[in-house]
């Protein structure tokens, strides 16, 4: 932006889908690993993709974005002054033939939304596959936190039903979280 | 109590660019696209970031997919480069772009596809660049060859690389495909014209370049690459 404050403008470039063929050219040996299993906190995250019909999507790509466990991001736009954060934050895991996904990570901290209110845990999620010509997001949220994610911004925007696709499950020590693409229990994408 | 934040990046929506989610003509959309509408996602902390993936993502060589094997890959040799900046023209540099794409016979090094063209050992067809201060990429490909799939009858994909970029916010990943120019497989591609606007379909086509293009070795293509923009930038915030 010059001292006149117009902007100059260029024309955005379009979205296409990745194709069936994505895990040629997406898909790293350490994708799923945001941090090496193991870690200290550590947990893991599965869940399966499904169309509209209720079938297995073995041709996504799950990615997923977050802070670390005291809720900072290793990003020069994270603005508080005492962010040292190195934490890798990024994951990502093609499905397999069942539509399964899985990445090990930490649970976030709560983030400040700048105007006194409180982000609850989250992980933001893009979606990729073949039909999808543009990336679907949503978010993971983490069903041990009730009271934060009472108060989550996001989520009370949100119709109950829709909210309640967004929060992971307990299942055994993991935590399981599917999408569903299409259908009656439709996952609450978002517009960003 | 949590300190108050400084005012963050915003990055507007450019609507009428990306394609409907469901695009009938596409047919895979149909099972696949969203029917209950998008919500709205207030840009945080976590949307205005997003992952710098830097050197450690990227080996020496990884940007001429031509030389990855024992022997060189077979097909016309291309260079394909171009600036990566946001819609208000600014580089965005050091950032990750990913490619892939099928050989020179159209088919791709992935055991889903079956089609009856041969595969070449010479050629996987995926690389990895970071682009420069100045926000440029430069890889060394071959062209690759249109495909037949079966999404209508006789219906064959225009020639195309994939591209992955991701910017330096979460608002700013994109997956896309480049072109190249006076395809005469776009009207029938059911993909590359589900971007409504047929102006902004122009926008992934690339265009042969003289400057690029080198004696005797190489066709030269430019593709630049625009993401969204932001309202404000890291070195003009308040207080930093």
């Amino acid at each position: 932006m010059g001292a006149t404050g117009i902007l100059m403008t260029l024309g955005l470039t379009p979205s296409q889908t990745v194709g069936p063929f994505l895990a040629i050219g997406l898909t790293w040996a350490d994708g799923p690993a945001v941090v090496p299993a193991g870690s200290p906190g550590a947990i893991r995250i599965s869940g399966q993709v499904f169309d509209g019909t209720g079938s297995p999507v073995p041709d996504a790509i799950i990615e997923t974005w977050q802070a670390d466990a005291q809720g900072r991001f290793a990003h020069p736009d994270d603005p508080r002054p005492d962010s040292t954060s190195t934490f890798r934050g990024f994951g990502r895991c093609a499905t397999d033939d069942e539509g399964v996904y899985a990445i090990v990570t930490v649970k976030p901290g709560p983030l400040p939304t700048g105007d006194g209110r409180t982000e609850a845990p989250h992980i933001d999620v893009s979606i990729f596959a073949r039909g999808l010509l543009d990336r679907l997001v949503t978010r993971i949220y983490f069903p041990d936190e009730p009271e934060a994610n009472g108060d989550d911004p996001l989520l009370r925007s949100l119709p109950q039903s829709e909210r309640d696709t967004l929060i992971a499950v307990f299942d055994g020590e993991n935590l399981r979280f599917d999408i569903r693409l299409q259908g009656p229990d439709e996952t609450a994408f978002f517009e960003l | 109590m949590m300190p108050d934040l400084p005012t963050l990046p915003n990055y507007p929506l450019t609507r009428g660019v990306h394609p409907p989610l469901l695009s009938p003509d596409y047919g895979s959309t149909r099972l696949r696209a969203p029917l209950n509408g998008l919500r709205l996602m207030p840009q945080r902390l976590t949307e205005v970031t997003g992952p710098l993936l830097g050197e450690g993502r990227v080996a020496p060589g990884d940007h001429d997919l031509t030389r990855q094997h024992s022997g060189e890959a077979l097909g016309q040799r291309i260079v394909v480069a171009g600036r990566v900046s946001d819609e208000h023209g600014r580089a965005i540099p050091n950032t990750l772009v990913e490619v892939w794409q099928p050989n020179a016979a159209g088919r791709y090094a992935h055991a889903w596809d079956q089609h009856p063209a041969p595969l070449d050992p010479n050629f996987t067809g995926v690389g990895r660049c970071l682009t420069d201060s100045e926000g440029r990429y430069r890889f060394i490909t071959i062209r690759p060859g249109a495909y037949p799939w079966r999404n209508q009858p006789n219906a064959w994909r225009p020639a195309h690389i994939h591209f992955s970029l991701f910017g330096r916010a979460f608002t700013q990943r994109l997956v896309t495909q480049m072109y190249f120019p006076g395809d005469p497989l776009f009207v029938q591609d059911p993909i590359f014209t589900s971007i409504p606007d047929p102006a902004v379909r122009e926008r992934l086509v690339c265009r042969w370049s003289p400057e690029l293009t080198e004696p005797e070795q190489a066709l030269g293509y430019e593709w630049d690459i625009v993401l969204r923009g932001s309202t404000t930038t890291p070195w003009e915030q308040p207080g930093s």
